[in-house]
């Protein structure tokens, strides 16, 4: 089999044991995947920004919330969330390239300060102004889609419903790195200078990065208000922006499926740990300089290694004489 | 009148202070390639340092002195022979990733060791006020003022009178010709290290008294640090003046505008820098980029 066969072929069996995986187990299970899905969403976003184009973002929450709050307000209102995606998506994408543009105009690196002063700016909006966002009490009874004619309002049909914004927005993200834009990423990966020196615009490259890296963390955030059916301001902060990133960095940055590494080991994997909730993030913060000082490749990387010693081993076994 | 008064105190008080947090920053940012995202979080410990060793009896004297030797052994030795050595040979990125998790873990570790609450700290000089005229003064304020100005001056004579001042100046300037001209550049990053950890413990024991030591406190002053030391020009004398100005503005923000209009101040001014003057105020565009 050649690698890329054997890819979709990982991707398929993924998809399947994502779909049963939920089967048979308990309610509250089904919200906690949901949870992971979204936050994968947000994490693939960011790793657009941080993976991709080596941008760090501490804002990602805001734009979470962002598209959080857009939801409730529109779909309280009555309002379809049709509406939401597309107000959260284009309102994230449009602040995004607003933070990115005067960021990069500079030679240091000004987003991630830039991001973090939107961030605190963000979550005092919706802490404060009580008229638009009601404060610290939040907005209530956001209601759950129904997609042609079936009603998400049961934890496993939501489920469901996270699980195909994951999977559209897993191939619209692998479309767009085999698209000629995803060339041009890989290339301002590889070698800044020389893909500006090839012609590409590394500036307007990496602003469309951070643009869409926020877009999805709108997308994220539009789930997360039907998941909860509820949006107030706490959620919203910096801890989030940082786990997010620590999410990106802990899969393993610019690889595709390390956001979904990072946010199971940050979100199903403390449920079965539940004694050690209140230090979790602490452990996973401190997993995280460790790994920077061992392995800045992250989990991937690891699998990596992994992969290469076992088939290192397979073939010396099969060269070795019977 | 008297009210412009007490705004020019305090915002002295706290612009100082964001002027000791932003000089360390960035000695670190030009000796080492450092982005210390966990500044703030250096700002916010020691004081609890203080408080830990207050609440074992010691008196507070002793409890400062217990506070500053800590963080020169943690935010100082132990960060850059642990962390920093380790990490920052895989490159910048690495680092700084680090060094934001990093005042992820100091934030959840004093949340759990000392609770979520915000506790009092003693105010150098006790709770009492000077009156001139009309206006009140708070003597913690003039006496923050008083400490963090000798601070900052002393810090000043040592780097421009001393040989080992000027050599860990050339070191902050440029590190590869530094090299060259034969310092010992690794020493000098080190004692930039000690240095900020010093002035971190400073900024800590003159501005907790204000905020109350609270977990979080470190996100507010960190990006307040940010925005003094960027918007000055990542130099010593922009993070200076870059601190004393922030320190007004948002006193003055905290007396006429709204608390969220307050909290946008970082945003605005870091984008008009970004915009208008990328090399910051006191910066010049000739300078390698960092």
């Amino acid at each position: 089999m050649n690698p890329a066969t054997l890819r979709y072929a990982a991707a398929g069996i993924g998809a399947l044991v994502l779909i049963a995986l939920p089967l048979g187990l308990p309610d509250y299970s089904h919200y906690v995947l949901s949870l992971w899905a979204l936050t994968t969403i947000a994490a693939i976003g960011l790793n657009l920004t941080f993976g991709y184009v080596g941008q760090i973002s501490l804002g990602q929450a805001a734009f979470v919330g962002i598209g959080a709050y857009v939801t409730a307000l529109l779909t309280t209102r009555g309002w379809p969330l049709l509406a939401a995606y597309v107000l959260a998506f284009a309102a994230c994408f449009a602040l995004g390239s607003g933070l990115g543009y005067p960021a990069l105009r500079a030679r240091r690196p000004l987003l991630p300060f830039i991001t973090l002063a939107f961030g605190t700016f963000v979550f005092l909006v919706f802490r404060n102004e009580d008229w638009l966002t009601g404060g610290i009490y939040g907005i209530n009874r956001v209601p759950r889609p129904s997609l042609f004619g079936l009603s998400t309002a049961a934890p496993l049909g939501f489920y469901y419903f996270c699980l195909f914004n994951l999977v559209v927005v897993t191939a619209a993200v692998w479309w767009l790195r085999r698209s000629p834009w995803g060339r041009a990423f890989a290339a301002l990966r590889a070698n800044p200078l020389r893909a500006e020196a090839v012609g590409i615009d590394t500036r307007l490259y990496t602003l469309i990065a951070i643009a869409l890296g926020a877009a999805l963390g709108g997308v994220a955030g539009v789930l997360y208000a039907a998941l909860l059916q509820y949006v107030d301001p706490t959620p919203f902060s910096l801890t989030m922006s940082v786990s997010l990133l620590l999410m990106v960095v802990m899969g393993g940055s610019g690889r595709s499926l390390g956001p979904f590494l990072g946010a199971a080991a940050a979100v199903v994997l403390p449920e079965g740990l539940r004694f050690a909730q209140n230090y979790y993030l602490l452990g996973y913060a401190l997993a995280v300089i460790l790994l920077m000082a061992f392995w800045p490749a992250g989990l991937m990387g690891l699998f990596d290694r992994l992969l290469t010693m076992v088939m290192k081993l397979s073939a010396a076994s099969a060269k070795a004489p019977p | 009148m008297p009210e412009v008064l007490q705004l020019l105190v305090a915002g002295l008080a706290t612009g100082a202070v964001y002027a000791l947090a932003a000089i360390g920053f960035t000695l670190l940012w030009q000796t080492s390639q450092t982005i210390n995202f966990a500044q703030g979080e250096f700002v916010m410990l020691p004081a609890f340092i203080v408080l830990l060793a207050m609440n074992i009896g010691l008196p507070f004297p002793a409890a400062i002195l217990i506070g500053v030797a800590a963080s020169l052994l943690v935010l100082g030795f132990l960060f850059k022979q642990t962390v920093v050595d380790r990490i920052s040979r895989h490159g910048a990125l690495p680092l700084a990733i680090a060094t934001i998790a990093l005042g992820l873990v100091i934030k959840e570790g004093v949340k759990d060791v000392a609770g979520p609450a915000a506790l009092p700290f003693p105010p150098l000089g006790g709770t009492s006020s000077l009156a001139i005229g009309a206006a009140l003064l708070p003597v913690h304020s003039l006496i923050a003022i008083v400490v963090a100005v000798a601070a900052i001056a002393g810090l000043q004579a040592f780097l421009d009178r001393t040989p080992l001042g000027r050599s860990i100046q050339a070191t902050a300037q440029n590190p590869a010709v530094a090299r060259v001209l034969g310092i010992p550049v690794d020493r000098m990053t080190r004692y930039a290290f000690l240095i900020n950890a010093a002035l971190t413990a400073l900024a800590s024991i003159l501005v907790t008294p204000v905020y109350l030591a609270s977990f979080s406190n470190g996100e507010w002053l960190g990006l307040c640090t940010f925005v003094a030391a960027l918007a000055g020009g990542l130099n010593l004398r922009g993070a200076i003046v870059g601190g004393l100005a922030l320190g007004f503005i948002d006193n003055l923000a905290a007396a006429f505008l709204s608390a969220t209009w307050r909290g946008a101040l970082p945003l605005v001014i870091l984008i008009a820098v970004a915009l208008f003057r990328p090399q910051g105020l006191l910066g010049r565009s000739e300078e390698p980029a960092a």
